[in-house]
């Protein structure tokens, strides 16, 4: 009997869906509209996130000592940076070492005949914790005594930072919006179905149906519209980062912007699509019948 | 069984449709209800779906009580009773069979239950050479009739009619009348309004007779008694 009845609540379900064709494409194309944006924006976010943890690890401040310090002193130092707050390290490089590394990467070295490594200054290294908090590392740096002056590169971490910010912002507005939009669609197309059909829910609900029995099909219904629009938007989106990953990589020229391959947060967007599309349809269609369950 | 206890029903627009109505419908009883146009005759059939509530006062209908059982309980209610309407209100677009294999597919029968009743009952009301045709290929009397077979189908305890031969010339009425009469005689309780004089009288069967949303006379006396 049980099987008997999730039979019927399918049929009834599909067959709603082709006697409504068109306003059950609408809904589709909808949820499909809906979810593009809505991931697209993720996927956004995701990689912009991911192009400044690749950032946080690579960037650095760079403290350099004061002169008159000797390298004793100057090593002692090294507590009193690592103690400013969002600094998670500091590496001491003596003048001596930073000089070899420099003339190293050079291919001739008689561009430094004459000169030694009394010319530079002993440094740290010092990695950060959070690159967001970059410049007030920065004035707290300037400020420890014997640090002479403090080179970073601000620029490119507040404007990253800006952009991750937008991206999540209107990313996150626009999955709002555009999840009521798709409720609304849902909803109206489902209740297009349920006034076809009040002269059949009256007798239902004149002989006895449950509730639970009244709503089923139509929930079915919803559920459908919704499993197909997130599995066509899948798809689709899929495509649609291949082309763009590969414009952004070739066309930008920056070595440092990478794209994370699809099929590691494929799973994910499965999973949140499946998710967006059968809440909106079991959402949706509640919603339709709600008004023909009363009395 | 039927029980109404001082019953009164005011409509949200002010109106006072029933203004305390007592009686009781034993079981296998066949009655009719029967009053001037607006005394309140559909307002007790109302009461006795579920559609509204009463006011004030008590109705109980197969031991519901309607003013206080719950909301999820409603259904099961339903399944003891068997209601008709004046305009039979038939699915258009399915078969006299498939609107009264609908009444048990929606409560959860299995096909082989519905495979076996609904013929039955097909066949009780005379309509076992129809049953492929669609509600706009039948007569009134006969689509009268597959609305009372869709009533009869869940073996209710109780029919309801409103109205039942209100759209039939008097032949076809005196058919459906011997039909409940019929389904009566099968151990249903029946309650009929209407407002056909004669047809009432060609029954001797208990009369309920309203008006102004109170009863005004209720026996076996026929007619009479409410036109007195
Ligand atoms: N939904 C409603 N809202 C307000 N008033 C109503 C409503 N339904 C019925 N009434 C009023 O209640 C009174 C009783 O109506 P009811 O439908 O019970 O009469 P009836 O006896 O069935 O009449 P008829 O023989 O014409 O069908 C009438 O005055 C009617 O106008
Ligand atoms: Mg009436």
């Amino acid at each position: 009997m049980r099987g008997n009845r999730f039979g019927y609540y399918i049929r009834e379900g599909v067959s709603s869906i082709f006697s409504h064709g068109f306003m059950s494409f609408a809904s589709v194309c909808i949820i499909v509209a809906c979810l593009l944006i809505m991931g697209t924006f993720t996927l956004i976010a995701i990689n912009v996130d991911n192009i400044i943890d690749t950032m946080e690890s690579q960037n650095e401040l760079m403290a350099f000592v004061d002169d008159t310090l000797t390298e004793e002193q100057a090593r002692g130092l090294e507590a009193t940076i690592e103690a400013v707050p969002n600094v998670d390290r500091a590496v001491f490089i003596t003048r001596e070492r930073a000089w070899d590394d420099f003339v190293e990467t050079y291919e001739n070295p008689r561009f430094f005949e004459g000169l030694d490594a009394s010319v530079t200054r002993d440094r740290y290294v010092v990695y950060l914790d959070d690159i967001a908090l970059m410049e007030e590392t920065y004035n707290l740096l300037q400020d420890v005594p014997g640090i002479d002056w403090v080179r970073a590169h601000l620029e490119i971490s507040d404007g990253f930072m800006r952009i991750r910010n937008v991206v999540t912002l209107v990313s996150m507005a626009l999955v709002a919006v555009l999840f009521v939009i798709s409720l609304f669609i849902m909803s109206n197309t489902i209740k297009l179905t349920t006034f076809e059909r009040r002269d059949e829910i009256a007798i239902m609900k004149m002989v006895g149906a449950t509730s639970t029995f009244i709503r089923w099909p139509f929930v079915v219904q919803g559920l459908i519209l919704g499993l197909i629009g997130s599995l066509v938007s899948f798809t689709m989106e899929w495509g649609l980062y291949q082309v763009l990953a590969k414009e952004l990589i070739s066309g930008a020229g920056f070595s440092f912007l990478t794209v994370i391959p699809f099929y590691k947060v494929s799973i994910p967007i499965l999973l949140a699509f499946g998710a967006v599309g059968l809440g909106v349809g079991a959402i949706g269609s509640s919603l339709a019948i709600k008004n023909y369950l009363k009395v | 069984m039927v029980q109404f206890t001082d019953v009164f029903k005011s409509y949200e627009n002010g109106t006072k449709a029933l203004r305390g109505i007592s009686f009781t419908i034993n079981d296998g009883e066949f009655v009719f209800l029967v009053g001037p146009s607006g005394s309140g005759k559909t307002t007790i059939i109302k009461l006795l779906t579920g559609e509204i509530a009463p006011t004030d006062g008590t109705v109980m209908v197969n031991d519901y009580n309607m003013g206080t059982m719950k909301f999820s309980k409603m259904p099961y209610m339903r399944r003891t009773l068997g209601v008709v309407f004046q305009d039979y209100r038939l699915i258009e677009d399915k078969t006299v069979y498939e609107n009264v294999a609908f009444a048990m597919r929606v409560i959860g029968a299995s096909g082989k239950e519905i495979r076996r009743r609904v013929p039955y009952v097909l066949e009780l009301v005379g309509l076992d050479t129809r049953t492929r045709r669609k509600p706009h290929e039948l007569s009134g009397g006969e689509q009268q009739r597959v609305a009372i077979a869709r009533a009869l189908v869940n073996n209710p305890r109780l029919i309801i009619a409103d109205e039942p031969t209100g759209n039939l010339d008097p032949a076809r009425s005196l058919e459906i009348m011997m039909l409940l009469q019929k389904i009566n005689e099968l151990g249903t309780t029946v309650l009929v309004v209407t407002h056909e004089k004669e047809l009432v009288e060609s029954f001797s069967k208990r009369v309920i007779a309203i008006d102004a949303g109170r009863i005004i006379s209720d026996g076996m006396d026929g007619y009479y008694s409410y036109e007195r």
